[in-house]
């Protein structure tokens, strides 16, 4: 189980996390949509310790991420896999060793049984014969696909998608859909996607939670979220122009861009 | 004005404690061998290895102009033999080194930087580290030790190339035989010589690594991000080279003489 216990991050002056409190059940599929730079990503980079909250916590199995020592940390990164955005692949490594990766570190399987689990996870997600490329010779598509392959070939309890249909045309988009409802059932792991796809969070999700100004504004199931009465929820999901919500929510695009420039 | 006094005072001192956590992160990585153990090898050869022809033809150019830069000066002043010295002395003592530095600073520290910046901005880093490796161990530590390693054997190369191109240049342009540049050659010769070099180069080898990690793995804001850790890398290295170059100078060099 994943626990979101009032969470609080900001960077410099830009709060993007604001009191965000969300339970993911073992076996589910939980999506969490909400606009583009209200903090998604960053709550769910907080699961696997990529970064430290300033205020509340992140348990996952009992365990509070940011007080694990590195080693313990390391074990907890072990039964995660996470599918990043833009695929994250290793530029200098072929498909087969940007998927081995994981597993070598392990250090518990023989190269041939490794090579077996490399074949396995790219057959799972249609990608049979493209071992020897490199990342740059696959189309966009492929790549998440690829990702998505690293991810399970750790044999994870816990998936998480970081905008898995991201900036892919509607029928692969489709099939990456197919391909997270497909690795659920096959794998029987507790997943978290980020998207703001409604068609993606219709297809994969159990539950839905939008993620609004900081916080949860609403969790329910697809039912429940597709016959809801609130306003800033039925405007996402519908996808309306007008209304505050899209006002609030492109200014929260900008200062977080701004945000994380002053950072850097 | 104090607004932008005080925001530059914290921005210098968030810089300083990012590289305190850095070097912090990386020594604490060490002890991750099995990592760090299978990457340094192949660092060895993208650093050393694929460096040595950028370093040879700026070592060769520059024996020969130093063969005659030093009959230039010297002629009819002191014995032709001396050309040998100067050559030998310049090239091993300061510009093998120095010139090797300078050299790769630009090829090695800005080619550092410029990968792990990618790799930081499209998230390889953080892929990393979910795949349960500590980035310090397979990124930052095989790059350091194999620029320290390796910095070394290329100046040692170059040094070799600049002495050949300057008795070339010494006994086929000027009036100097190769018996008179061998004797300058070895007239003031010490071992001490090669090992100041050598240990001068080391030092620009973990310098401009460490620079270029640094500045790759806390890089920002996409590929104008990317460009300016590249930049910056290429312009701390050349300035910490000269720093070093100085106190090395000021330890070792004044301490021998004085010695």
């Amino acid at each position: 189980m994943i626990e979101f216990r009032d969470l609080h991050k900001a960077f410099g002056a830009n709060r993007v996390l604001e009191g965000f409190s969300l339970t993911v059940h073992d076996g589910e599929t939980m999506v969490v949509i909400g606009y583009s730079g209200t903090g998604k990503s960053v709550a769910v980079k907080h699961v696997v310790g990529l970064l430290e909250p300033d205020a509340g916590e992140v348990v996952v199995d009992g365990q509070v991420v940011a007080n694990l020592r590195r080693r313990e940390l390391t074990e907890l990164r072990a039964t995660i896999g996470f599918v990043f955005q833009f695929a994250a692949l290793f530029d200098s490594l072929t498909i087969f060793e940007n998927v081995a990766l994981g597993l070598r570190r392990r250090r518990t399987m023989s190269e041939a049984e490794i090579a077996a689990r490399v074949a396995e996870s790219l057959r799972l997600v249609d990608l049979v014969g493209t071992e020897g490329h490199m990342p740059a010779e696959l189309s966009g598509g492929m790549r998440k696909r690829v990702g998505l392959a690293r991810a399970i070939a750790l044999r994870p309890k816990y998936l998480l998608y970081d905008e898995p249909t991201t900036g892919l045309d509607p029928v692969t988009s489709a099939v990456i859909d197919r391909l997270i409802v497909r690795t659920r059932e096959a794998l029987g792991v507790t997943s978290i996607v980020i998207t703001h796809d409604m068609r993606t969070a219709y297809t994969v999700g159990d539950r839905i939670a939008m993620l609004y100004q900081g916080r949860i504004r609403q969790v329910g199931t697809v039912d429940e979220i597709r016959a809801t009465a609130d306003p800033v929820v039925r405007q996402f999901i519908e996808g309306r122009p007008d209304g505050r919500a899209a006002e609030r929510a492109s200014l929260a695009t900008a200062s977080s861009r701004l945000a994380q420039e002053d950072e850097g | 004005m104090f607004a932008s006094l005080g925001r530059h005072v914290v921005g210098v001192v968030e810089a300083y404690g990012r590289l305190g956590r850095f070097i912090g992160d990386t020594i604490r990585a060490l002890s991750d061998v099995r990592t760090w153990g299978s990457q340094t090898l192949q660092q060895m050869r993208r650093l050393g290895v694929d460096s040595l022809p950028i370093t040879l033809f700026i070592a060769a150019f520059t024996g020969i102009v130093l063969a005659l830069l030093a009959s230039y000066a010297m002629t009819n002043y002191v014995p032709p033999y001396l050309v040998g010295t100067l050559v030998g002395k310049t090239m091993i003592l300061e510009l093998g080194p120095v010139l090797t530095g300078l050299a790769l600073a630009g090829r090695v520290g800005a080619n550092i930087a410029a990968e792990l910046g990618t790799m930081q901005v499209t998230e390889q880093v953080d892929a990393l580290e979910t795949l349960a490796y500590n980035p310090y161990a397979y990124l930052v530590i095989p790059r350091v030790l194999a620029g320290t390693a390796m910095f070394p054997v290329v100046v040692a190369f170059a040094m070799a190339t600049g002495l050949l191109t300057g008795w070339i240049a010494a006994t086929t342009l000027l009036p100097v035989t190769t018996a008179e540049f061998v004797r300058g050659l070895q007239l003031f010769f010490v071992p001490f010589d090669v090992q100041y070099g050598l240990v001068k180069s080391a030092s620009f080898g973990m310098v401009i690594t460490l620079i270029g990690c640094f500045l790759g793995l806390t890089t920002r804001g996409g590929a104008e991000g990317v460009g300016r850790a590249t930049t910056r890398t290429v312009v701390y290295s050349a300035e910490m080279i000269l720093v070093l170059d100085a106190y090395w100078a000021v330890t070792l060099l004044r301490t021998h003489v004085m010695s």
